[in-house]
């Protein structure tokens, strides 16, 4: 670059914003916090949305952008995004700035119920509609299979029978082989809201600080000693499970995904663990809403019916292994994920001590501090070894404000309240 | 390597052992990380995740492939070229007046200014983005490469400012006096005499400028749509994507900064040259 | 061009005008001719800089600074302050962050010394190692992250050599939460290779500005080596070393991606805990007040290294 090219290069790029200035997106911006990955994203965009009338330019985006921007063009009043796609628990704060999509008419769609009530996210209107859903299983490398304890169902199993396999792997390994997504950006807080406390103390609020409760993090702890160090950077259990630093772990179905579909004959997957309260489990739902800064409501609208439609959710399935919320027959050409981890929910959810949580329902913008309640309990208790009903009491003080201030009635499994879910 | 480096004329051999050793070193120290980078980046999937790794990587271009095909690439990396461009224009167009100001000049709340410059770095860019979103769309800046461009010389300006500063204050003020002497007024003296020798070193700012928007993610993911600039675009699908990918993705945001760096390694080098009396 | 410069390089004697700082020493003896006001001149120079920074920077600082320090009614209040210094991870994390910054910043101004005095006496070959030491500057720090994670994961390039030289059998777990020790180093190493880069550069620069004859002069006199570095060099090159030591300790207090990438949670710090507060528990006014406080601890040691580093008024030349 010679110094005298210099002024032309500046002119060029001069040239090059004033042309390229105020140019509005071609098609409805679809504004996602999920399927970000690159072949996912590539896949909404051939397979997904290819099929819609119009035009829509699929964005998929971190949290802190998402939210950003989301939030952005809903303080502005103005903005580009038609439709917000995210996970429950993003859309909690947004809530305001939402369409109510009460009176969309989906057709002859049959929505999952339980799923359109989170969706009023507290409030009395309909802030999203239902997009996708997935559950948490787990995967194993079929190596680890012959260090099962004795008489051990993998299709059954329990938290003591998961913690003996564990030791199992280890001593015979050298190495710790169970492995959780407890990396910043890793589901574990659901781990323990959906899966740990309902399984030991059939509840997710009431009994926080119970000595049922107690026994729940003292299980985790023993599972922790045998679980691999490196857990704390995973996000996603599938990268570990197909370089096999891991043979056993635990992660929601599309985080598992890679894993199956690359070699579908060297994993399996099953339910997760049962404790003395039955086998507790949650879903993950994902929503799709419209802003109310949207620049083409009717066009916004359009798009979430069609994404509604079973034909789409069945090839978003295929996209991004997250499963439909509609009721739509699922055709045998599957990839092997969907299929792998399709058994493991079936048996999950009809096995005889099935104990199905829901997503805290209710609490408006302090979803994230309800998380939060839990992660902490789960660096305190486990990574940092502090006593485990000190914290949970001094946890539970937090809990209380949360719920408190939310007035949020308890949600399954705990038993309905009266007025703010209690924490005895 | 001993025939490229040489050290001090005066000093040992062992001196001079020893110096080159150490060049060797420091060298190795940078490039062989970003070598582990390039290997991965054009190693197949099953060669990135195996243990122990092999010893000589066999050559799979299938991950930058899978780059070079997807969707939109091409038109990212021009965004993000048009948007460095300019963040390189206006951070030292206003950073070299500054800079100047700051080198030869004695006013009234220099210091100020000066720890005003230092701060816009000192504070968290993603808490500005929201304000500075909300701003954009409003005044119809929002999803225009000139305005990602004026965040990211928000950024780079301490760099212009500061660089702009030492090197102005490298160029004695003897040269400029002699000038006026001469009967040159003060635009004059600047342009004929200060300018042509602070030009190298005005790269090497630039130089500063430009990786820095080259680079910046977060701003340019919340202030463009369709203007998306490489990492914002690459980056935000990387995050999830599986490890090889992570890889080529990340070389192929690592090699034109490679590429510019080199182009402009003269002008590095010229900024010491120019005041090496 | 450099030729038409080359008459006017060597300096006037006795007269290193350049060696001042920006909180110091003046230089106005403008023509008589000038139509411009000397006085006004400064202030027209920073202008655009100054109303670019009003847009860009003031104003929305204005309102996150206002969210840190007021109620969702608009009252003042100190509540956002308390609940960052009350979360029970604020002193691991704000301990963190200063740590790094202490060990990572003298280890990096060393380096970086060393590296830009090797440029300086270097015969052949300045050119391209020049160029390959600031390599680094052109590598973001997601990036950065990225590449050290590959060489220091339980499946990576480290484990890979300790296996194949024998040392090991078993892959070490470098990043887990129970070594803390090596999580601090690897992250450390990661933080020196990446921004050890941007001090270089202006070193050198400031190097080549000090002239080659004070240092030829103090070896007649008989002064070694570590006694010119003293006495001649690092005095005149604390204006760079002011520099370079500010924008690398603003920074360094702002570092967040490489530790996310090594770490995870594990190693919290301020930055981090913006991130948090700000996306995960949308608890703004919060990230408001670590945004404040890493604003505040940033000045601090941006005044500590002006003072460390000052020119006093009678020592200059």
């Amino acid at each position: 670059m010679k110094m005298k090219q210099l002024p032309l290069l500046v002119g060029a790029a001069l040239t090059a914003v004033l042309s390229s200035n105020v140019v509005h997106a071609d098609g409805l911006v679809f504004w996602s916090g999920q399927a970000a990955k690159v072949e996912e994203a590539q896949a909404m965009r051939d397979q997904v949305l290819s099929g819609f009338e119009g035009e829509v330019d699929f964005q998929p985006n971190e949290g802190g952008p998402w939210m950003t921007r989301a939030e952005a063009e809903i303080s502005a009043g103005k903005g580009q995004i038609a439709v917000l796609g995210a996970l429950h628990g993003n859309f909690t704060t947004l809530a305001d700035g939402l369409m109510d999509l009460s009176s969309l008419d989906l057709g002859d769609v049959q929505m999952n119920e339980t799923f359109m009530e989170l969706g009023k996210l507290g409030t009395d209107e309909l802030k999203y509609i239902p997009w996708m859903q997935a559950t948490y299983v787990m995967a194993a490398n079929k190596k680890a299979l012959e260090h099962l304890p004795e008489g051990a169902d993998v299709m059954a199993l329990s938290y003591d029978e998961l913690v003996a396999w564990a030791k199992n792997m280890a001593e015979a390994t050298g190495s710790p082989k169970f492995g959780f997504p407890a990396g910043p950006d890793g589901l574990k807080h659901r781990f323990f809201q959906g899966y740990l406390y309902p399984s030991f103390t059939n509840s997710m609020v009431t009994k926080f600080r119970s000595a049922e409760a107690v026994t729940a993090w003292e299980t985790f702890k023993e599972l922790w000693q045998y679980t691999n160090p490196g857990s704390t950077n995973y996000n996603f259990m599938q990268e570990p499970l197909i370089t096999e630093e891991v043979w056993v772990a635990f992660d929601h179905t599309a985080r598992l995904a890679n894993a199956f579909n690359e070699s579908p004959d060297d994993f399996i997957a099953f339910p997760a663990p049962a404790g003395p309260t039955g086998r507790g489990f949650m879903p993950v739902v994902a929503g799709i809403a419209i802003p109310k800064s949207a620049p083409d409501v009717e066009g916004s609208m359009e798009l979430v019916k069609y994404l509604a439609q079973p034909s789409t959710q069945i090839e978003t399935l295929k996209a991004t292994s997250f499963f439909p919320v509609v009721d739509a027959e699922l055709p045998a050409d599957m990839p092997a994920a969907v299929q792998i981890s399709g058994e493991a929910i079936a048996a999950m959810s009809g096995s005889a001590d099935a104990n199905p949580g829901l997503l805290p329902v209710g609490l408006g913008e302090l979803g994230g501090q309800f998380s939060q309640v839990y992660k902490d309990a789960f660096e305190r208790i486990v990574l940092a070894g502090q006593d485990v009903q000190t914290v949970l009491d001094e946890q539970a003080e937090t809990l209380r404000g949360i719920m408190n201030d939310a007035g949020a009635p308890c949600w399954a499994p705990d038993e309905p309240s009266d007025g703010p879910c209690p924490v005895e | 390597m001993s025939t490229l480096v040489d050290g001090p004329v005066r000093g040992g051999r062992g001196q001079r052992v020893l110096f080159i050793a150490t060049t060797v070193i420091l060298c190795l120290w940078v490039l062989v990380p970003i070598y582990l980078l390039f290997v991965n980046a054009v190693s197949s999937s099953s060669d990135v995740t195996t243990f122990p790794k092999p010893r000589v990587p066999a050559i799979d271009l299938e991950s930058l492939r899978f780059f070079m095909n997807y969707q939109g690439v091409a038109r990212a990396s021009w965004n993000s070229l048009v948007v460095a461009c300019t963040t390189m224009v206006i951070a030292i167009g206003i950073g070299a007046p500054a800079g100047y100001a700051l080198s030869r000049f004695d006013f009234r709340g220099k210091s100020a200014f000066r720890l005003l410059v230092l701060l816009t770095r000192a504070f968290p860019l993603p808490l500005l983005a929201l304000p500075l979103a909300i701003l954009y769309i409003r005044v119809g800046l929002d999803d225009t490469v000139l305005g990602i461009a004026c965040v990211h010389a928000l950024l780079a300006m301490p760099f212009a400012v500061l660089i702009n500063f030492s090197l102005f204050s490298g160029i004695p003020v003897e040269l400029e006096e002699a000038a006026w002497t001469l009967g040159c007024n003060r635009w004059q003296a600047f342009r004929k005499v200060v300018l042509p020798l602070v030009l190298p070193g005005l790269t090497a700012s630039a130089i500063f400028a430009f990786v820095i928007s080259w680079n910046e993610v977060f701003a340019a993911a919340v202030l463009t749509i369709e203007h998306r600039t490489l990492p914002a675009f690459l980056l935000q699908s990387l995050n999830s994507a599986p490890l090889h990918l992570k890889f080529a993705g990340g070389a192929m945001l690592v090699l034109p900064a490679l590429f510019f760096i080199f182009a402009v390694r003269k002008y590095l080098f010229a900024m010491w040259g120019i005041a090496n009396r | 061009m450099l030729g038409s410069g080359r008459a006017f390089r060597r300096p006037l004697p006795g007269r290193v005008s350049s060696h001042e700082t920006a909180l110091g020493h003046v230089h106005t003896r403008a023509p008589d001719s000038d139509a411009m006001n000397s006085r006004s001149l400064p202030y027209l120079l920073i202008a655009p800089a100054l109303l670019f920074l009003a847009v860009f920077f003031l104003y929305p600082f204005s309102l996150v600074a206002w969210q840190a320090f007021s109620t969702d009614e608009g009252r003042l209040t100190t509540e956002h302050f308390a609940d960052m210094v009350g979360y029970w991870k604020f002193n691991d994390t704000l301990r963190n962050t200063l740590w790094l910054a202490a060990i990572v910043v003298p280890i990096q101004l060393v380096l970086s010394l060393l590296m830009a005095t090797m440029v300086s006496k270097m015969q052949r070959g300045r050119d391209m190692v020049l160029y390959i030491w600031t390599i680094p500057l052109g590598i973001s720090d997601l990036a950065a992250g990225l590449i050290w994670l590959a060489i220091f994961e339980q499946t990576g390039y480290l484990n890979s050599i300790l296996h194949g030289l024998g040392l090991i059998e078993q892959p070490v777990a470098f990043l887990g939460y129970q070594s803390k020790l090596t999580l601090f180093v690897a992250i450390m190493l990661a933080e020196v290779w990446r921004a050890t880069a941007i001090m270089l550069v202006i070193l050198v620069a400031g190097i080549g500005l000090i002239p080659k004859e004070y240092n030829e002069a103090a070896e007649v006199f008989g002064a070694g080596p570590w006694q010119r570095f003293r006495r001649v060099t690092f005095p005149l090159l604390k204006p760079s070393l002011q520099t370079a030591l500010i924008l690398r300790v603003i920074l360094a207090f702002e570092v967040f991606a490489v530790v996310i990438a090594l770490s995870g949670t594990q190693f919290p710090v301020l930055m981090g805990a913006v991130y948090e507060r700000q996306f995960v528990l949308r608890d703004t006014s919060v990230a408001a007040a670590y945004a404040m406080l890493i604003l505040a601890i940033s000045i601090a040691f941006t005044l500590l290294v002006l003072w460390w580093l000052r020119v006093p008024k009678e020592a200059r030349i």
